[in-house]
């Protein structure tokens, strides 16, 4: 194995990492001013990169870089996925960075930067390169936390996500010591032929542990409403998206290939955090006022049933989590580009009253928002309802009835929140003027609702399909 | 011999480990956390690990002793105070210093006395430093590099999050001082008396 067929084999992250170390001199040399064309250039790059990821799941699995890296279809489909919508974040952030004063070229890369660490995480063949991408994931998002940091709320949001994540990271590191310790080997592969030990069962959990708050899923969530609230929308509309389905995806792609024999161990313990995640995502959403937060809660709520796929394991729950993450994490791009389009009179306002008869203000986005909800609720024609039947399908096939039943439940308890935020857009007496949306803002909400309905709706089977590799064999 | 060795030193860090976050005082924590860096230095010694145990010190005592001046600078810690008790903690510190001393010497005895076991150290080359660099940069070529990037992102978050450019700042300007003429600054008038300028 030549070096040359290992970077060609990593060939998307290779390409994010050259592109942002060149793009780090440029905008050095350059100053803020480039951050504009950064900007615009990032986005371009992040979009190649997702095209060269969604080429690795046409090809066959391979290993690089002595097994550090492996592609998968699994991990490869969700890399292409995390680029595509963090191009789509990086496209829409533009008005707003410029109004709020984070117009600086650090940015665009911190975004490049964070989606390079989610697809190393995703590509690992190992633990020492999972935790090398959740550390370039993790370190990225703090500082994209805190990006405004002449804010109050932003520099808070960006203290608390860096001492709750450096904790969780440290339960990773820590469980990961002990698989070590017990299994004799990082390697995904070896770990997974390692003989059963209590040990490993041990730092198992602490990974799951670690994994668990990478992905916001209770009891593990608490910095997520926080962070949220304070962070910068565009930022915001990021973290919600990307590194979401990464977590996710990273979680069960673990579980699957390094622990998968043990998967009467952890399953318990998924499905357990899944219930967790969805009720609390479905009761703590319900008085919540401010949007952001309302959408960390449901963000919650949604990892929840993603998770119920991993509790199903791999036989049943390979193609239901991507199609889920798929459909959720393109409808909340376009949420969060709604949240951006509330401003009013040059400032932010992101309380649900402030969307208040926004059906007569501007119609186009109203019903934009009203399917893009709908379809994170879950509503029969929206694509959202084909996620959440894929994986209640596969929890059933598991044999995870009480799950499901919790899942169902959440749903219904998740409607009422969901249908304050129609009712507001419907229903109530318009409030002043909302400011125009930005171009790109437009673009995404209107790219994102036509792919939650019809396109994805219409081609759902091919997406399944698309998917269901795993169960394919 | 190396089993009580490992088990003085194990029980030190463990100990001073506990003490850093039971002390209330931040500098007594630092210094407790010198201690267990210390004595797991000495774990790795036992084992074979010179260079790791070597670069525990010198990087992890050196990093201490930064955080050490950040917790004082941070915290605004009366060092007028602290000095009054000097000779009240000499005991105490002297035991410390004997307790460090004692461990270097346990240290020194167990590899002298260390029995042949099946554990290599540094398979395939002479010494810790060769093997380490051998794996360093072939097969975990990746790793190291990714941790490269890490913490070129640690200090881009760092500069992001705290560089500012502030406006009117006077900078030297050294042709333009060179270039300065005689006419440019000195202007002669002819004041007269009792007129002013």
């Amino acid at each position: 194995m030549t070096l040359i067929s290992d970077l060609q084999i990593a060939a998307p992250e290779i390409l994010l990492s050259g592109f942002a170390l060149v793009a780090l001199l440029v905008g050095a040399f350059a100053g803020d001013g480039s951050s504009r064309f950064l900007r615009a250039f990032s986005t371009v790059v992040l979009a190649l990169a997702s095209l060269l990821a969604f080429r690795q799941v046409a090809l066959p699995p391979e290993a690089a870089f002595g097994g550090l890296y492996q592609t998968s279809e699994f991990t490869s489909f969700a890399k292409g996925v995390v680029y595509a919508i963090g191009a789509g974040a990086l496209f829409m952030s533009g008005g707003a960075v410029r109004r709020d004063g984070m117009e600086r070229y650090e940015f665009p890369l911190l975004m490049i930067f964070a989606s390079f660490g989610a697809g190393v995480m995703l590509s690992a063949g190992d633990l020492m390169s999972l935790y090398m991408g959740v550390e370039c994931l993790s370190l990225s998002s703090y500082v994209l936390a805190a990006f405004l940091r002449d804010d109050l709320r932003s520099s808070e949001a960006g203290l608390k996500y860096f001492v709750l994540g450096a904790l969780a990271s440290g339960l990773l590191l820590y469980g990961a010591s002990l698989v070590y310790g017990f299994a004799g080997s990082t390697r995904f592969d070896q770990i997974a032929d390692a003989p059963y030990s209590i040990g490993l069962v041990f730092g198992l959990v602490l990974m799951i542990c670690g994994l668990a708050f990478k992905a916001s899923a209770a009891p593990f969530h608490i910095w997520t409403p926080d962070v949220y609230e304070g962070g910068p929308s565009p930022v915001v509309a990021f973290f919600a998206t990307a590194p979401k389905i990464a977590a996710v995806v990273v979680f069960a792609n673990v579980l699957f290939s390094a622990f998968g024999v043990m998967e009467d161990q952890w399953a318990l313990i998924v499905a357990v955090l899944a219930a967790a995640s969805m009720l609390i995502g479905a009761f703590g959403a319900l008085n919540q006022n401010n949007i952001k937060r309302l959408l960390a809660y449901s963000s919650i709520g949604n990892v929840g049933f993603a998770l119920i796929g991993v509790a199903a394991g791999e036989t049943f729950g390979t193609s239901s989590i991507l199609v889920y993450m798929t459909i959720y994490v393109v409808a909340t791009l376009g949420l969060f580009g709604g949240v951006l389009a509330m401003r009013r009179d040059g400032k932010n306002v992101e309380l649900i009253s402030d969307l208040n008869g926004l059906s007569r203000m501007k119609p186009a986005l109203a019903i934009a928002l009203t399917a893009l909800v709908f379809s994170v609720a879950g509503i029969p024609p929206l694509a959202g309802f084909f996620g959440k039947l894929m994986v209640f399908r596969a929890g059933l096939q598991a044999d995870l009835l009480w799950l499901v039943i919790v899942g169902v439940i959440s749903s219904v308890v998740s409607l009422g929140y969901y249908l304050r935020i129609i009712w507001a857009i419907w229903g109530k007496e318009p409030a002043a003027a909302l400011d125009p949306v930005d171009f790109g803002v437009g673009v995404t909400v209107v790219a994102s609702t036509v792919i939650t309905f019809p396109v994805l709706v219409i081609w759902i089977g091919g997406l399944i399909n698309a998917t269901s590799f795993a169960a394919a064999g | 011999m190396q089993l009580i060795a490992f088990y003085i030193l194990s029980t030190v860090v463990l100990l001073s480990a506990f003490l850093v976050i039971a002390a209330r005082n931040p500098v007594h924590s630092v210094l407790w956390l010198i201690s267990a860096f210390f004595a797991s230095s000495g774990l790795l010694v036992l084992i074979g690990a010179e260079f790791l145990a070597m670069l525990l010190v010198v990087v992890y005592v050196g990093a201490v002793a930064v955080l050490f001046l950040f917790v004082v600078m941070m915290l605004d810690v009366d060092f007028v105070e602290l000095k009054q008790g000097f000779l009240n903690y000499l005991p105490a510190g002297a035991l410390i210093a004997l307790a460090l001393l004692a461990e270097i010497g346990v240290v020194a005895a167990a590899t002298a006395a260390r029995e042949a076991s099946g554990f290599d150290p540094s398979p395939g080359a002479d010494t810790n430093a060769e093997a380490l660099s051998r794996v360093l940069y072939t097969d975990n070529l990746m790793l190291f590099q990714l941790a490269g990037l890490i913490l070129l992102v640690a200090m881009m978050g760092a500069i992001v999050l705290t560089l500012r450019k502030r406006p009117g700042v006077r900078r030297q300007n050294i042709s333009e001082q060179t270039n300065r003429r005689r006419e440019d600054a000195v202007q002669l008038k002819d004041v007269r008396p009792g007129q002013g300028i």
